[in-house]
């Protein structure tokens, strides 16, 4: 029973069970990690099969394309596809924001380790960003990693590092591929040196890109951002550039980590698992934000999921405080 | 007769709701729950009200909700009276509400008011200066005559927006700081004419204790619930700061028609997350 579960998963996570107990001698990361049935997402079958997307529904009969095909290249990623039934175009977020919440609750529930949970948790990201970039979505930021989450257990915390390194490395040519830009915000310089690295290779590469914006929040809370502006403003008037009396709200806006997208304030906030919290994510940006809450899971988010909570945002009525 | 049959009737309702707030005080009791006023508006217009009725209504509601409060054992209510973007709104309809606000305010100051009743201290937070004067003398008024009471405390925001107060604490702190500089920097250039090595470590000391210091919500500690009404899920640029970890819940009853049982649903949901909090909490 176990090991129809285990398969499941690693067929939902699009990895083959069979490619087990590899090791990854050659590896470039030093992701040391092995999990019982071992994960290898760099033993993926063939370099055809790592462009392709898997089925965006677990089940795999319900998407939009049906069965698995091969993405032709990045022109189809300019030219927006139709959106789902209900969707309006002129409605769409231009800002998403996720809160990835729920991938250790889920993996526990199914009797998994908790790094199969991150791991599924990981190819639901992937599925949103690729629903974002088709459907007109121009930022997407994730909540990666908080601040906050350095005091969960060292196997965690050490797992998550190698998993984002191996994730970047992996999936650099995708990125590359669907003209996404990545920009990493956060207090970077915490971060274990080859990830570091890794992640200022993926900014510089994906720099030109025009298509969609990844914000991954690694190291990251509202309050660091605040304060990390404040010191930078405090630095520039101590330089002259502006004086005390300048600061204001645009500026203040501009010091913080998302002044580097287009869009910086999210139009919708996803949290997933039905916690009802902004647990120090994006503070300042959340502002006029509409929130939606999902009951499900993390790695159980799926396009209906995703459907949903863009239909409820285009049903709402922001007012900013204004007249209807 | 009729008024004994009343009478009896208000005092039975109000024993039974102190034992449910018993019951509920077995667990947790949230220290600060803070609303987003939200619907008076839409309101007025179902039950074909006049304009500006659903304001007056909704203050009818905020009293009693603070009177549950402070009952329950709530120590700080605060409330989004009026947002800095309120301004926005047609120019008869902000009248109203600087008219309101100002009887209700000047009320605050009277024998029988629930300020009294249940010595609560009053502050004011925001922008004042943004207010026209009699309303902002009103309200220094009432902050001076509560400031001795402390049993319980009731926020005001007035001409709020978190930003604008982020942002003034942040020119605060700046100030304050660039204030401390210059003397370092002299001794400095005194001894090694290093100058621009100093002026950096003066703005890296900026902490999160200097913001904390000059926020205008300084005087209480976080919300533990932030409750908007009428269904929208949004914060409206309310508490950003402060709201970090608490719980949001959003109700769809609009706030004239928010009631006891709204209140003792988000105060369960506060003591089911609790435990984990608070855990989390210690650990950072």
């Amino acid at each position: 029973m176990a090991c129809l579960v285990n398969s499941s998963a690693f067929a939902f996570s699009g990895i083959s069970p069979l490619h087990s107990r590899s090791d990854s001698v050659s590896r470039r990361s030093n992701f040391p990690y092995r999990t019982p049935t071992t994960v290898s997402i760099k033993n993926m079958p063939s370099k055809q099969d790592a462009l392709r997307f898997p089925p965006l529904c677990q089940h795999g009969g319900t998407t939009r394309q049906g069965r698995r095909k091969t993405l032709s290249p990045i022109k189809s990623m300019q030219d927006h596809e139709a959106l789902p039934e209900g969707l309006k175009p002129e409605l769409m977020p231009k800002h998403v924001a996720i809160i990835l919440d729920g991938n250790r609750r889920w993996a526990k529930e199914k009797g998994l380790s908790m790094e199969l949970g991150h791991l599924s948790g990981g190819r639901v990201i992937k599925n949103i960003a690729f629903l974002c970039n088709k459907w007109g979505v121009k930022v997407l930021s994730i909540f990666a990693f908080s601040t906050e989450n350095w005091t969960r257990p060292k196997e965690e915390v050490d797992f998550l590092m190698g998993l984002f390194e191996e994730v970047g490395q992996t999936y650099m040519d995708e990125v590359t591929r669907y003209n996404v830009k990545i920009s990493a915000i956060g207090d970077k310089s915490k971060l274990p040196e080859p990830l570091q690295e890794l992640v200022a290779t993926a900014e510089e590469t994906t720099r030109g890109n025009t298509g969609l914006h990844l914000l991954v929040a690694l190291n990251y809370s509202g309050r660091y951002d605040i304060m990390q502006a404040t010191k930078s403003i405090a630095g520039k008037v101590k330089d002259g550039i502006f004086q005390v009396e300048d600061i204001n709200e645009i500026l203040f806006e501009k010091e913080l980590k998302t002044g580097c997208a287009k869009f910086p304030n999210p139009d919708l906030l996803i949290r997933t698992s039905g916690e009802q919290r902004i647990s120090n994510f994006y503070l300042w940006q959340l502002a006029y934000t509409e929130i939606f809450f999902s009951k499900k899971k993390f790695p159980d988010f799926n396009e209906e999921d995703f459907i949903e909570a863009l239909s409820s945002f285009q049903k709402r009525e922001r007012r900013y405080g204004g007249n209807k | 007769m009729e008024n004994k049959i009343e009478s009896y009737g208000s005092s039975l309702v109000s024993h039974m709701r102190r034992l449910l707030f018993r019951v509920l005080s077995v667990g947790p009791i949230p220290n600060h729950i803070a609303f987003i006023l939200d619907g008076n508006r839409r309101y007025a217009k179902k039950r074909n009200l006049g304009e500006g009725m659903g304001h007056r209504v909704g203050f009818l509601t905020l009293t009693s909700l603070m009177k549950y409060c402070y009952e329950l054992g709530v120590k700080y209510v605060t409330v989004y009276a009026f947002s800095i973007d309120n301004f926005k709104r047609r120019p008869e309809e902000v009248q109203d509400l600087m008219d309101l606000m100002l009887e209700k305010i000047e009320g605050l100051l009277k024998e029988e008011s629930i300020v009294n009743q249940f010595g609560v201290r009053v502050y004011f937070i925001g922008n004042l200066r943004l207010l026209n004067a009699p309303v902002r003398e009103a309200a220094e008024k009432v902050m001076k005559a509560t400031a001795n009471n402390n049993k319980s405390i009731l926020l005001i925001c007035v001409a709020y927006t978190s930003t604008d107060e982020i942002t003034h604490a942040a020119q605060e702190a700046i100030e304050e700081k660039r204030g401390e500089i210059p003397e370092s920097s002299e001794a400095s250039m005194a001894q090694n004419g290093e100058i621009s090595q100093e002026k950096h470590e003066g703005h890296r000391t900026i902490k999160l204790a200097d913001i904390e210091r000059h926020i205008y919500m300084g005087v209480a500690p976080d919300p533990d619930i932030l409750v908007r009404t009428s269904g929208e899920t949004r914060l409206s640029n309310f508490l950003l700061w402060q709201s970090s970890t608490c719980l949001l819940y959003s109700p769809k009853a609009l706030w004239p028609e928010i009631g006891l049982r709204h209140l003792v649903w988000a105060v369960l949901n506060f003591q089911r997350v609790h435990p984990y909090l608070e855990k989390r909490r210690k650990q950072v």
